[in-house]
């Protein structure tokens, strides 16, 4: 009896029997709706807001360009440049500029498929303290490199 | 008392390892959240294939934006905030008034840029360009402008489709965008 009479005053202990199972069912869905990080960004991006914003239709068409301050402004100084697969465009003229851009859509487009290729988005990711100069220049370069599909990303937001 | 030939494996780890596996998946992945403003790139300088084509003056909104990030449309300046009605007001003129449009498919927006506008100020501009075709479009298919920006190929209903074809036909997105200038403004 005196067995029964201690365990009276004791608070039973929270069964932690299913934190697996709530943290595993979190770790599905995570894993279901997210997708790996591609590619590091090493310029700082803070996206225009903008209110009239489409879905992308199709992620495997995507390539992505990001323009903005480089994060290392030691080493690359705190020019906005363009970055495409970890590494910075740094062409000393506009030529080589555009070349290198024309470089990049083509090996962006070998890797689909033949009757994709003509379909090809690109995102550009500019911050929005960047200014048009660099914008249309890349434009330029797309233009040239036959990738005209191209989507400025913003987020939602009022836009002030 | 009966005797128990496997002891139970204690389960206490597992919600530490998938713990584990969590904050792994949550450090290495991200959401995709790719929205933006679409745009289609005129095609290459053909140098054989100059086509000169003639607009009628009325027929083309033309919207500038200096270093300063300020707006003139049509000679006048204006505010961004104003940019969406003036837009509407000149698509949707259908000849009324002598100095906008003649008709939505015949209307053009041309944006020139200088080399030092800011980008965000340019998006505020394409956005309002947007938003006025949208909602003229949305006016046309008898929805929100909520409802049409909602809309999704993969969902709608047939009549659906037809409509949102028919409202994009009859207000087709034309923007033009000149060279830029390089300095001042």
């Amino acid at each position: 009896m005196s067995k029964f009479g201690k365990k009276e005053k004791e608070l039973p202990a929270i069964s932690t029997a299913s934190l697996p199972d709530i943290v595993l069912m979190l770790l599905f869905f995570f894993m279901v709706t997210s997708v790996m990080r591609e590619n590091n960004v090493n310029v700082e991006q803070r996206l225009p807001q903008a209110t009239q914003l489409t879905k992308l239709d199709d992620a495997q068409l995507v390539s992505y360009m990001y323009v903005g301050r480089p994060k290392d402004f030691r080493k690359y100084g705190r020019q906005p440049l363009v970055q495409i697969n970890d590494v910075f465009i740094i062409a000393p003229t506009k030529d080589q500029f555009q070349r290198q851009i024309i470089n990049f859509i083509e090996s962006e487009k070998s890797k689909l498929k033949e009757y994709q290729r003509r379909k090809i988005t690109v995102s550009l990711k500019v911050d929005s303290r960047a200014k048009m100069g660099i914008v249309s220049d890349i434009k330029l370069g797309l233009r040239e490199a036959d990738a005209r599909k191209i989507n400025y990303a913003a987020i939602q937001g009022s836009g002030r | 008392m009966a005797k128990r030939s496997v002891p139970e494996v204690s389960a206490g780890a597992m919600a530490d390892i998938s713990f584990l596996l969590l904050i792994f998946f949550l450090v290495t992945t991200q959401i995709p959240n790719e929205k933006g403003l679409p745009i289609m790139l005129p095609p290459k300088k053909d140098e054989n294939n100059i086509q000169q084509i003639e607009l009628n003056d009325r027929n083309v909104l033309t919207i500038l934006v200096n270093s300063q990030n300020q707006l003139l449309v049509e000679r006048e300046p204006l505010n961004v905030k104003d940019l969406k009605e003036k837009a509407i007001e000149f698509i949707d003129n259908r000849g009324r008034d002598k100095h906008l449009s003649d008709s939505p498919k015949e209307a053009v927006v041309s944006i020139k840029t200088d080399r030092g506008t800011n980008y965000k100020r340019y998006i505020e501009v394409m956005n309002a360009i947007q938003a006025a075709y949208n909602t003229l479009r949305a006016k046309h298919m008898g929805i929100t402008p909520v409802e049409y920006l909602g809309y999704d190929e993969e969902k709608a209903s047939a009549s659906m489709k037809q409509k949102y074809a028919d409202a994009r036909k009859a207000y087709p997105l034309n923007i033009s965008e000149a060279e830029q200038t390089s300095v001042g403004g």
